[in-house]
């Protein structure tokens, strides 16, 4: 292994650290941009780096500055954060391009050099609570990711924004101070912080201190659940995807809540599952009925929002609550629907997400009842639009089709019907909304707004318009989304402690 | 065109509608050249489904495209004696109505007909997919992108009634293929293991009759293009799409692919030996018996010409389901004698219903009398389409009936044929008054002469007149020279 390679896992956070850094002495929007660009660029090539290797070898454990673990960070690099970290860091630089004048569009001059140096900063902490096995750590990257997400929030150009993005910091920072409270009570019972040999501990702990583990594990399951807005919880998130700047609508919408819910994922089969069996612990219990409810409640919500973004972001609280009910149902096919679905969502949520910052650079208006006929007008714009939309209800052939498959089997197979019926009739309602935005697209008279809007420039529609291809191909050849997310489950439940006769 | 590989042919199907698709919008501004276009991509289509029949008549079962989306989901074709009959119906009356539009486009100014034509051959390529699926899973993306694909024709009007029979469109079949056909799919995957379509079945001794009863519902239920009451109301309110949206999707592919899945899905997923083993497909009987007879009386209150065909075609759907149910083979044969008898048949009869909207500007039976003086070949036609709807001889409709009632009578069960004979004497009942009012009664002499000049007309357009007659002849002709559609549904059941 070459001395390039097996410093890939510090690459994947210090070149967006450093190029935040340097980003903060740049003026110019423009050349910030050029920048920010070549950074995010870098990092999925060091992603899908060390997803090879790992595919091929086997988990990585790379100590930072050397020291060993547990006392040194360990940044441990396995198939499922591989997975995130190629998620997070692929749709980033896909979207960069479409930033330059989409932002210009809607921040000051002055302030554009600024946006993507946050830019580059939350990209630091959302690859950086990916990649480290350090639960402590991970919350030092979820500050520096959730600092500068509140800066770039209120960035919007609405003055609501600021309003939003407050509201975001202080239910955020309830958040991280919940997961660091369950944090500090894992550290009492085991006196580890790594991930790992948290595990390793937890068990015996356990035996000694029943409460303050299961306690721990509330107030970490609390803490990340407030950040990836897992319904009730998800107040923050309409109005912060709403008011944030285009860009970071799109941005925050496919890469935060995802890194949160891979938090989650972590939590409960790497730490609680090995430790105990999870049988024993209220997750499930929990997290049906609150998937269940952000499927429909936010779904409907989603139905009566004539702000599309809005309108997108209830949808998205309805979409992760899929990914919990993946996760919820613990077998195989539904772990890999809901992993999957991580992955698809990201694509189809930035695509749609993109659609509306071209339509509100273009007419100046993402209200409904304004865009009449916008479909003729930008007609690739709205094509996106439509593309990701179907693969949102989950049309057959489409990346969403493949989530929802692989759910309604793991429901089925745990013998459980009336959750797969319960997944079919909440995507109805996505189709609700989606046909209620595509009909006044294409069948109202053009409207005012929009007469004179046309495709946004190149920058922005080709970002826009691979992901919407993403949004489909990944319906047809899964072997990246499916294939990984199949064996990503088969590890963690193969991690998992089982008790009892089962 | 027998010099290609049957396998080239199957791919070639698939492909000429979507490239279709693709090039129609270049020629924009050039209607001559788009119509061209369309006509040259439906004249390649039929030709290349023809140029299959051979082979399949001779054996071969040529397959194109095996595609692993993931584990057990294919995305697979291959030809089998039905998806042919169906490819074979679709594909040349897309041809037929391909003129047919022609005429209607122009003669009513209809807006947006580049778009119009994508969407048809879009439609056309996702019947091509639904006919030559060699699965579940693939039928049910191409079953998808046919309702997708078909709901700008339906909502093509873009006004409140319009937009709003959009909806119930996409909200009722969307809507019965995402809850009830879905979870079909997936749970039959889970009893089976595979979602291909195996002669015979693939759920023999894989489940009890209790829950082959439920599956069956969920794809009787799920498969609303099949119009099965009580989920049949998206099929009237379609109606106000342009007649040859109504004549080709909602009298031929649309919801020939519904009754097609179904039959599909009873011989090759259940597996007729199976369904009458276990006895859980006698509720389908009365199930398709009800929507028969029920969608008939509707149909014989209905003033409004497309109305009454629409109810006519519900029920003439049940009829395929209701011969599927009766479980025997040689009804299965029935059943597929029947889509093509019924495609061919109400495809004309929706011609007619065009023809006269688009040279008398009436859509009212009550306005239509005497019509049958000022248009001949249009009535004519139509006579002929609704003696195969009663299915009286020298028509296509008889012989479907005929293999329908052999099969009830052969396996002793009455109900069937009781049912058969009360909705003939039905379809009779509304389908002759139209015809007694076209040629018999006087037309009101309420206008002087030459005082209303829309009152005044003649025939419709030339290419609308050919396309009907061109599907009158079919109906008779399929009447009189059966043995390839024969050969084929026999075919099917034969393995």
């Amino acid at each position: 292994m070459s001395a390039l390679t097996a410093q890939l896992p510090g690459l994947q956070v210090v070149i967006p650290l450093l190029g935040a850094v340097v980003a903060a002495f740049i003026r110019r929007g423009t050349i910030a941009w050029g920048w920010a660009t070549l950074i995010t660029a870098m990092t999925p090539i060091v992603a899908f780096a060390l997803l090879i290797q790992v595919w091929t070898g086997g988990p990585i454990s790379y100590h930072m500055g050397g020291w060993p673990p547990p006392i040194g960070i360990e940044y441990r690099v396995d198939l499922l954060n591989a997975f995130v970290l190629v998620l997070v860091s692929l749709v980033s630089a896909i979207m960069m391009p479409y930033a330059r004048r989409s932002v210009a569009h809607e921040i000051d001059g002055d302030k554009q050099a600024w946006f993507y140096c946050m830019y580059l900063l939350c990209l630091t902490g959302l690859l950086g609570i990916t990649i480290t096995g350090d639960a402590f750590n991970a919350f030092v990257f979820m500050e520096i990711s959730s600092l500068s997400s509140y800066v770039l929030i209120a960035m919007g150009r609405d003055r609501r924004a600021l309003v939003a993005a407050y509201q975001y910091l202080i239910i955020g920072t309830i958040g991280a101070t919940f997961y660091v409270v369950g944090v500090g009570l894992l550290y009492l019972v085991t006196g580890s912080l790594n991930f790992a040999d948290i595990a390793l501990r937890l068990g015996e702990a356990s035996a000694v201190y029943p409460r303050p583990v299961l306690a721990g594990l509330a107030f970490l399951f609390v803490g990340i659940s407030l950040k990836l807005a897992l319904f009730p919880l998800h107040v923050w998130l309409p109005n912060a995807y709403a008011y944030a700047p285009s860009f970071a609508t799109a941005f925050l919408a496919a890469t935060a809540t995802k890194v949160a819910i891979y938090l989650l994922l972590r939590v409960i089969f790497s730490i609680y599952g090995v430790a105990l069996d999870l049988k024993t612990l209220p997750v499930s219990a929990v997290l049906y009925p609150l998937s269940i409810a952000a499927m429909f409640i936010a779904s409907i919500l989603a139905v009566y929002e004539t702000n599309l973004k809005r309108m997108l972001a209830y949808s998205s609280v309805a979409q992760i609550g899929y990914i919990t009910l993946g996760i919820a149902l613990m077998n195989q096919a539904g772990l890999t629907g809901g992993i999957v679905h991580l992955f698809n969502h990201a694509l189809i949520k930035g695509a749609l997400f993109l659609a509306l910052g071209a339509i509100l650079y273009r007419a100046g208006t993402i209200k409904l009842e304004q865009l009449g006929g916008v479909g003729r007008t930008m007609p690739l714009t709205c094509a996106a639009f439509v593309v990701a939309g179907m693969s949102l209800m989950g049309v057959p052939g489409t990346a969403g089709f493949i989530s929802k498959y692989y759910l309604i089997v793991g429901a089925l197979n745990a013998g459980m019907w009336p959750i797969a019926f319960l997944i079919v009739a909440s995507s109805l309602i996505a189709l609700v909304y989606i046909g209620r935005a595509v009909e006044v697209a294409y069948f109202r008279p053009v409207s005012s707004a929009v007469a004179h809007a046309k495709d946004p420039p190149l920058l922005m529609l080709v970002p826009l318009l691979v992901l919407a291809f993403a949004s489909v191909y990944f319906g047809i050849d899964t072997e990246l989304s499916a294939g990984v997310a199949g064996r990503v489950a088969e590890t963690l439940l193969s991690g998992l402690k089982v008790g009892g006769a089962n | 065109m027998l010099a290609f590989a049957p396998e080239s042919l199957v791919l070639a199907a698939l492909t000429i509608p979507l490239l279709g698709a693709l090039v129609i919008p270049l020629f924009h501004s050039a209607p001559n050249a788009r119509e061209s276009v369309t006509l040259i991509t439906a004249g390649a289509l039929a030709l290349t489904v023809w140029s299959l029949l051979p082979h399949v008549l001779a054996g071969a079962r040529p397959a194109a495209i095996d595609l692993a989306v993931v584990p057990g989901l294919n995305i697979a074709f291959q030809v089998e004696p039905l998806g042919l009959l169906f490819a074979l119906v679709a594909a040349s009356l897309w041809l037929v109505t391909s003129v047919y539009s022609i005429g209607y486009m122009r003669g009513n100014n209809e807006p947006r007909q580049t778009s119009f034509y994508i969407c048809f051959a879009v439609a056309l390529w996702a019947t091509m997919g639904i006919a030559f699926a060699k699965n579940l899973f693939t039928l049910f993306i191409f079953y998808e992108i046919l309702t997708l694909s078909t709901y700008p024709l339906v909502a093509h009007k873009a006004n409140g009634e319009a937009i709003r029979a959009g909806r119930i469109y996409l909200l009722i079949l969307i809507g019965t293929s995402m809850v009830l056909l879905l979870p079909a799919i997936a749970w039959t995957y889970v009893l089976a293991g595979t979602l291909d379509f195996t002669p015979g079945g693939i759920l023999g001794g894989k489940a009890t009759p209790l829950v082959l009863c439920v599956l069956l519902a969920l794809f009787a239920f799920g498969i609303g293009k099949a119009a099965l009451m009580p989920l049949h109301f998206w099929l009237p309110a379609a109606m106000v799409a342009p007649t040859p949206v109504s004549a080709l999707l909602h009298a031929v592919a649309v919801v020939k692919a519904g009754v097609f899945t179904i039959l599909k899905v009873i011989v090759y997923i259940f597996g007729i030996e199976t369904l009458a083993y276990a006895g859980s497909g006698t509720w389908l009987v009365y199930a398709a018996g009800f929507t028969l007879i029920a969608a008939s009386l509707v149909a014989l209150r209905k003033d409004n010409l497309k109305a009454r065909l629409a109810y006519s075609t519900v029920s003439q759907l049940s009829y395929v389901i209701l011969a599927a149910a009766i479980l025997a083979p040689i009804s299965a044969v029935g059943a597929a004698m029947h889509i093509a008898a019924h495609a061919v048949s109400k495809i004309t009869l929706f011609f007619a219903a065009g023809s006269i909207y688009t040279a008398a500007h009436k859509t009212e039976i009550s306005e239509l009398a005497g019509i049958g003086r000022r248009m001949p070949w249009t009535m004519g036609a139509f006579t002929i389409g609704a003696i195969s709807m009663i299915g009286l001889p020298p028509t296509a409709g008889f012989l479907g009936k005929w293999f329908m009632l052999s099969g009830a009578a052969q396996t002793g069960q009455w109900l069937p044929v009781a049912i058969i004979v009360a909705s003939t004497l039905l379809n009779a009942a509304y389908f002759l008054p139209i015809i007694y009012t076209a040629f018999f009664e006087r037309e009101p002499a309420a206008h002087a002469v030459g005082a209303d000049a829309a009152h005044d007309h003649g025939e419709a357009p030339l290419p609308i007149v050919i396309a009907l007659t061109f599907t009158a002849a079919a109906t008779v002709g399929l009447f009189l020279f059966p043995d390839g559609l024969l050969t084929l549904a026999k075919l099917m059941v034969g393995g």
